[in-house]
């Protein structure tokens, strides 16, 4: 049986403040038809499983770099050497995906939510709470049309931005 | 043992090499090396940011919660810390002897746990430096080039990860967050569907993890002399034993050996750990400095994790891992007992162990037998020991009559390996480090010595942008020589 055509995968520590943004967001999403919601506490080798048979592909973490409220871009297989600890970027990512797999991942497109205070034992903050809302107004934008083409145009509008 | 290097007697006229943080390890870390005028080391820490805020974070939540609101101190390992909060909240609840059946689910939990963890350690963190070399460049020190030389690597090792996790996944009903131990037994028992799920896949999990036992082994082999001799030094070694002096990493008692391997104590009952355990703080680093009580605190420090458990134990209870046990403990008239970097191998001696021991249990029948909990007089103070995957893992708590945490103290792996970091920093810095130029490749020799040792610095975040290393060289007085910074990209850039 072939999984759900859209992926969306968010990762976050659920107690560490900010770091909920991901989970949080796929929560607030709910069920969708055709789209599976899958999250873990860190981006791993082994996601490139959850990549294969699908056909669009939504990654969602916290960002501390990110412009808030969020930022959307396309993710391309990138060889960078950014296994600096026991998680991975999704470049990498998507690249392992190629190597295990010698195949191309489906399009794949990143959603940074602006974070701040990432503590253990804290709720979202105020300003991540307002940044949620903005991106999950945005997700269910993305998902009214999930398409390669219509995703790759609102990540070159929101670069412009 | 004389730590020449800890302090060193005119550290105003040294200068100061700063690695931060080390590179594929959990969390941050910072590697302070003060050099003199010649570029000698007189002085090298490793500086760890421990747990912070833990108590704070249990602190008034009924114990019954523990084992659940554990989970999320870390993102590499939640599954131990559930079952070691789990053991200590069984005995809050009275609990002294579990059914067959959840201490077999818990068993094999743990298997999946201890599984995929040592399968993305040595897949995705070391097989780089033992494949390619320390020296290599580090376009190349990373999996993605492992898989482009070896791929067959990387591809069993993706694998064998996600079989631990489908393990965890079936067990606790959630890849994460999911759940299983409860007070005094578990929520759940194995239905004959999820077993046969499960077992479709072990025999290849068990041929996998003999490759990888090969693998590291032949590797290991080719240069024994340096893989022995690298920054190594003798320790004595903490963990814990079954009763009849086999390896479970699961529960029994604590064994103790020195450096020469006499034991020290045997079958202690980890109830009472802090008779045989003391800790103490150093000035310049956060976290505590772990010894055996009657060794003192200058020669008490020990080593836990993978190669102090396949040193302390008889033996093993699967055949396969047994033979490779005997093969490592063997190997070159005993020489890689002691070596950082048998580490690894170690760990795959225990990933093979692992799969065997879910084979095993998948074919006992009390997997799917329906007595879950039991209950017995509540007490106040609850201790659970586990040996998770870097080590001896100690939860411990007292709760007041309302049955609301009133203290916490955790000891995790990385803690009992403290001083053993420390000492493999110095000792490779003796070896390599010492009048030389100070060299990105040099760097990461002090990267592999305590990447040998799997340390979870912190229960990190890892929102996007963090994770940047940071090289800086500092004179004599304070001021800044140079500073080279690698992001989490992998792109170096100097800082002014």
């Amino acid at each position: 049986m072939s999984p759900p055509s859209v992926l969306v995968f968010a990762w976050g520590n659920p107690s560490r403040g900010d770091d909920a943004l991901g989970p949080e967001l796929l929560e607030q999403l709910g069920e969708r038809p055709d789209v599976e919601g899958l999250t873990d506490f860190q981006l791993q080798p082994e996601h490139v499983t959850d990549l294969q048979g699908r056909r669009l592909v939504l990654l969602v973490d916290a960002s501390i770099s990110s412009p808030p409220p969020f930022a959307f871009r396309r993710v391309h297989p990138l060889r960078d050497a950014s296994f600096t600890s026991h998680a991975m970027t999704p470049e990498a990512l998507l690249a392992a995906y190629q190597d295990v797999y010698r195949s191309e991942p489906a399009p794949c497109y990143l959603l940074g939510i602006r974070g701040e205070d990432f503590e253990l034992g804290e709720p979202l903050g105020e300003a991540a709470r307002r940044h949620l809302a903005a991106a999950l107004s945005f997700v269910e934008s993305l998902l009214e049309n999930p398409t390669e083409s219509a995703w790759d145009g609102l990540s070159r509008s929101r670069e412009r931005a | 043992m004389t730590h020449i290097l800890e302090s060193a007697k005119h550290p105003e006229k040294l200068r100061r090499v700063v690695i931060e943080p080390v590179t594929r390890v959990e969390g941050h870390g910072k590697v302070t090396l003060l050099l003199d005028a010649d570029n000698r080391i007189h002085q090298a820490r490793f500086h760890i940011v421990e747990f912070r805020g833990f108590e704070k974070f249990v602190q008034g939540r009924p114990y019954w919660e523990v084992p659940v609101m554990v989970q999320r101190l870390c993102g590499i390992c939640p599954v131990s810390h559930h079952l070691a909060g789990g053991k200590a909240v069984d005995m809050l609840a009275g609990a002294t002897k579990l059914t067959p059946t959840a201490e077999k689910m818990r068993r094999l939990l743990h298997f999946g746990q201890v599984l995929q963890s040592h399968a993305l350690h040595f897949f995705h963190l070391c097989s780089p430096d033992l494949l390619f070399g320390f020296g290599a460049e580090v376009a190349r020190r990373n999996i993605v080039a492992v898989a482009e030389s070896f791929p067959d690597v990387a591809k069993k090792g993706v694998w064998l990860r996600k079989y631990g996790q489908e393990v965890i996944r079936v067990l606790a009903g959630k890849r994460i967050h999911g759940s299983l131990v409860v007070p005094g037994g578990v929520n759940k028992h194995l239905s004959p569907e999820e077993r046969d799920y499960l077992l479709q896949d072990v025999s290849q999990a068990i041929d996998w993890s003999r490759e990888a036992v090969d693998l590291v082994k032949r590797f290991y082999a080719e240069r024994k002399d340096f893989h022995n001799g690298f920054g190594s030094f003798r320790s004595s070694y903490l963990s814990l034993v079954r009763g009849d002096g086999a390896l479970d990493l699961y529960h029994g008692g604590l064994r103790a050996r020195d450096a020469h391997g006499e034991t020290v104590f045997d079958h202690v009952d980890y109830g009472a750990y802090w008779d045989y355990i003391h800790e103490v703080t150093k000035t310049w680093s956060y976290m505590k400095f772990p010894f055996i009580r009657t060794l003192g605190a200058e020669d008490g420090w020990y080593r836990v994790g993978p190669l102090a458990r396949i040193n302390n134990c008889d033996f093993i209870d699967t055949p396969l891992a047994d033979a490779e046990r005997k093969a490592l403990l063997e190997f070159d008239h005993g020489g890689a007992r002691q070596a950082n970097l048998a580490y690894h191998w170690a760990r795959m001696v225990e990933v093979l162990h692992c799969a065997e021991g879910i084979r095993d249990l998948l074919g006992d029948s009390d997997l799917i037998k329906n007595d879950l909990v039991v209950r017995g007089e509540r007490q106040y103070r609850g201790v659970g020991v586990i040996e998770a995957p870097r080590g001896t893992l100690i939860h411990h708590y007292r709760i007041n009559e309302n049955d609301q945490v009133v203290r916490a103290n955790l000891i995790v792996s990385t803690t009992h390996n403290n001083e053993a970091m420390n000492e493999a920093v110095r000792q490779v810095a003796l070896q390599y480090l010492d009048g030389k130029e100070v060299t990105e490749p040099l760097l990461n020799h002090i990267e592999v010595a305590i990447r040998a040792y799997d340390p979870c610095l912190s229960c990190a975040t890892h929102a996007l942008g963090r994770m940047p290393l940071e090289v800086e060289l500092l004179d004599a007085a304070g001021e800044r020589v140079d500073c080279l910074a690698r992001d989490g990209h992998g792109a170096l850039r100097r800082i002014a």
